[in-house]
Parts: structure tokens; sequence; C-alpha cells
């Protein structure tokens, strides 16, 4: 068997559009928009996910058979906080700024609910391979979605990509300002909405019949 | 569905726990230096940005020897304490204490043209979260020469203003004392302070909480500096 064969692919290519955890399933949609006001924060926060979602993945279904079912939330709870605080430490340790802007987020990556939904759907009924693939394609699926808000979000907010301002300033001497709207939460959520829109116009079979 | 025993559910759970725990004391353990060493440097940061000198990640620990020349303790009498390293004072927890027996961090910092600015510490609540910064101050002991301000969670383009450099820059040249005695503090007044005012500055349109909670941090932080300042005034 193959490690990239065309069902571990699909498990990997999914979550990016036709299964995406943020735009079709609705999870994880809280810290999507606390940390995207900014794409800094939002990229790191994708990759944090992701890496807890791999490797929670991975843990949970090489220890699937022996975790006792009637446990098996509690395991896969504390299986997935430790990783958190692992993230956590390393990045209070190596990028000590960004984990000062992401404060409270990373410990809520424990209750984001992609995380708890991919072990309970996934990794608790198949190999660790596949499970591995499966968590992540979802953190990517996340991670795209966040860094495409928190793209918007920095350009129209802030007039700048990852700190460095990129309207020029001849356009705020025209009378042109930045939009302080884009940095409330709310802005996300309206951002989020338009991505589901638009990828829905695109893919007909996700529209819900009725 | 297998079925487990009580015994296997209970030797699993505390296996795994044990397991966990080590693993998590153990990466903490390693990696608290690093974790240490970066508070030091954004505290050395944020202290030579209140003296309006700028310092990037790399360079904050150099710059931060060259520019503080000296720190020390005091009391609220404004008598110098020996054997408190002023670097290591805990604000929160000497804020919790009677003013007598407070320690106050000092940091005096030698500018480029060898003037001498007096750094204090400020600390206090916001309106979500803790809401902290640095103040400094001419050698009249009245005039702030600079400020630094930041927060844990105040709300962004409100309250969160207060870390912007066109809101710390409405405090440079206003003065703490009125009639050389009387210490008034600096006053930060929703719908704005009057051009002419030395103890006002204007408050953030929509962060009046915030506003008015930095506005008493500021109070009380350099309260017991008193005596302290009307001491070693040099004109």
């Amino acid at each position: 068997m193959s490690l990239f064969n065309s069902k571990n692919f699909k498990l990997l290519a999914n979550p990016l559009n036709l299964d995406n955890p943020v735009t079709v399933q609705i999870l994880g949609i809280c810290s999507a928009l606390a940390v995207t006001t900014k794409l800094k924060p939002a990229i790191v926060m994708g990759l944090s996910v992701i890496v807890v979602t791999a490797f929670s993945n991975l843990v949970i279904s090489a220890m699937r058979n022996s975790i006792p079912p009637r446990i098996r939330i509690i395991v896969q709870l504390v299986v997935v906080a430790s990783m958190v605080i692992l993230v956590d430490q390393l990045l209070r340790a190596f990028v000590y700024d960004v984990s000062k802007q992401l404060s409270v987020y990373v410990g809520l990556i424990i209750t984001n609910c992609i995380i708890m939904g991919r072990l309970e759907a996934f990794a608790m009924g198949n190999k660790p391979w596949p499970s591995f693939m499966d968590g992540i394609g979802n953190g990517i699926g996340y991670a795209v979605i966040l860094v495409v808000v928190g793209l918007i979000r920095e350009i129209f907010g802030s007039g700048s990509i990852l700190g460095y301002t990129i309207i020029p300033q001849a356009f705020y001497d025209a009378g042109y300002i930045n939009n302080g709207m884009m940095i409330m939460p709310t802005m996300a959520l309206i951002l989020v909405g338009v991505i589901i829109w638009i990828q829905r116009s695109f893919n007909k079979e996700l529209i819900e019949k009725g | 569905m297998k079925n487990f025993s009580n015994t296997y559910i209970f030797t699993f759970s505390i296996i795994m726990v044990v397991v966990v725990a080590l693993l998590l004391s153990l990466a903490a353990m390693q990696l608290k230096p690093f974790q240490d060493k970066n508070i030091e440097i954004e505290k050395k940061q944020n202290i030579l940005a209140s003296i309006r000198i700028k310092a990037s990640v790399t360079e904050a620990v150099e710059t931060y020897a060259k520019y503080i020349t000296d720190s020390y303790v005091i009391n609220n009498k404004g008598e110098k304490q020996e054997g408190v390293d002023a670097f290591t004072v805990d604000l929160k927890a000497e804020l919790g204490k009677p003013a007598s027996e407070r320690m106050l961090p000092v940091f005096v910092g030698t500018l480029d043209d060898q003037t001498k600015v007096y750094v204090m510490p400020l600390r206090g609540k916001g309106l979500w979260g803790p809401i902290w910064g640095y103040i400094s101050l001419q050698p009249d002991m009245n005039t702030v020469y600079g400020t630094v301000f930041d927060h844990q969670g105040e709300t962004p383009g409100l309250g969160a203003e207060i870390t912007t450099d066109w809101f710390q820059k409405l405090f440079f040249g206003k003065t703490i004392f009125k009639d050389s005695t009387e210490f008034v503090s600096i006053k930060v007044l929703k719908g704005g302070a009057k051009k002419d005012d030395a103890h006002a500055v204007d408050a953030i349109s929509g962060g009046t909480i915030t506003s008015k909670s930095l506005e008493a941090m500021l109070d009380s932080c350099l309260i017991p500096y008193k005596t302290y300042f009307i001491q070693n005034r040099q004109k």
C-alpha cells in the first residue's frame, strides 16, 4: 500500500474545499474571528492547529484499540490538551511576540471543535497514517480560511501586509482612511460568510435542498 | 466494541496521567530559560521605549546596558533601599502591600546629550484586564519625558489605542505638579483637554473606561514617589 494512494490523498484534499471544516462544517468559527485582525497571528494559529490536529489524530489512532470506550472522550481531551500546552510553551520560547498576540486563543485550541470532531469521527476508527493525513488536511482547510480572512482584514483594516504598509501615502493624502470596521470581529464573520457564498456558487452540490 | 474491565480502565488512566505529567514538566523545564529571556527582553524594550528609544529584540539588551545607567529601589519616604534589584521587583505584588511597605523601583536613563531621565513603572486595571507601562520624567521631576503603555486585552481600535504613538505623545511635556508642591498627576479627559492645560491629555473616543483606568493608574502609581520627586528636583 502506498502512503500517498488516491484514497489517502483525498483525505488531505477534501477538507480544503468540499469538506472544509470552517466553511462547510462551520467548525472553529470562534477562533477564526478572534485571531484574524492581522495576517501573522492568523498564520501562526493556522500552523499550530495543523500541528495539533495532525499529531493528536496520530496518537489517538495509534492507541485506538487500547482506549476503553467508556473514557475515550477524557483520553482524547488529555492528548489534545498536552499537545496544546506543548505548542504554547514552544511559541512562548521561540516566537514570543506572536504568542502574546495569540494569548488565550492558543489555550482555546483545546476546545476547537475541529480537533475533537476529527478524533471522534476519524481517528478512533482508522489506521494512524490515514488519520495523520486527515488531521493535516483539516488543519490546512482551517488555516487557509484564516489566512484569507486575515489578509483581507489586515489590508483594509490596517493598510498593511504582515506589518509592512502597502497602501501608498498618496492614497491617505487623497482622503483614503483605513476601515476600522475590519478590525472588529463582526467583519470576520461577514467575510467568512462571503467566502461560503463564493464557494457554494462554484460547488452547487454544497447547496442544501430546501 | 470490546469490553474493558474496571481494573484495566483505572490502570490505563493512571499510566496515561503519569506519562503526560512527566512529558509536560520536562518540556516546561527545558523551555523556561528561553521564556524568561523573552520576558526580560520585553521589559528592557519597554523601559527604553519610555525614554523614547526604540530597540529591536536582538539589540535590546545591549542598548539597555548603554542607556539605563543606574537603577535603585526607594520607599515612600524617598529613602533608598539596599540589596534589592529594581529590575526584579514584582510590581503586581508590591501594589498589594500598604503604601509604607512598598518597594518603588526607579530606573535612571542617561540620554545621548548626558541628560538624566527617571523611569517609574506603572500598573493598573483596565477594562478587560491589567494595563501597565512606564513613565519617564525630566530632571525637574515634574515634566514628562516619555511614556509607554501596554495591556492584555483592551478592545482593539478603542481601549487598545493606549499602545499607539499618537496617544503616548500626548503626554510629552505635561507636568505632574501644580505650583511645585501639589501633586495633581495627569488627567485623561473625555471630550478633550484644553490646549493650555499642563496636567491633562485627551481621552480616546470609545475607550473611556480604559482612559479613566489609565488616569487612575498614573495617579496611584506615582503618589508614593511624591516625597522622592520633591527631594530630588534639579533645576
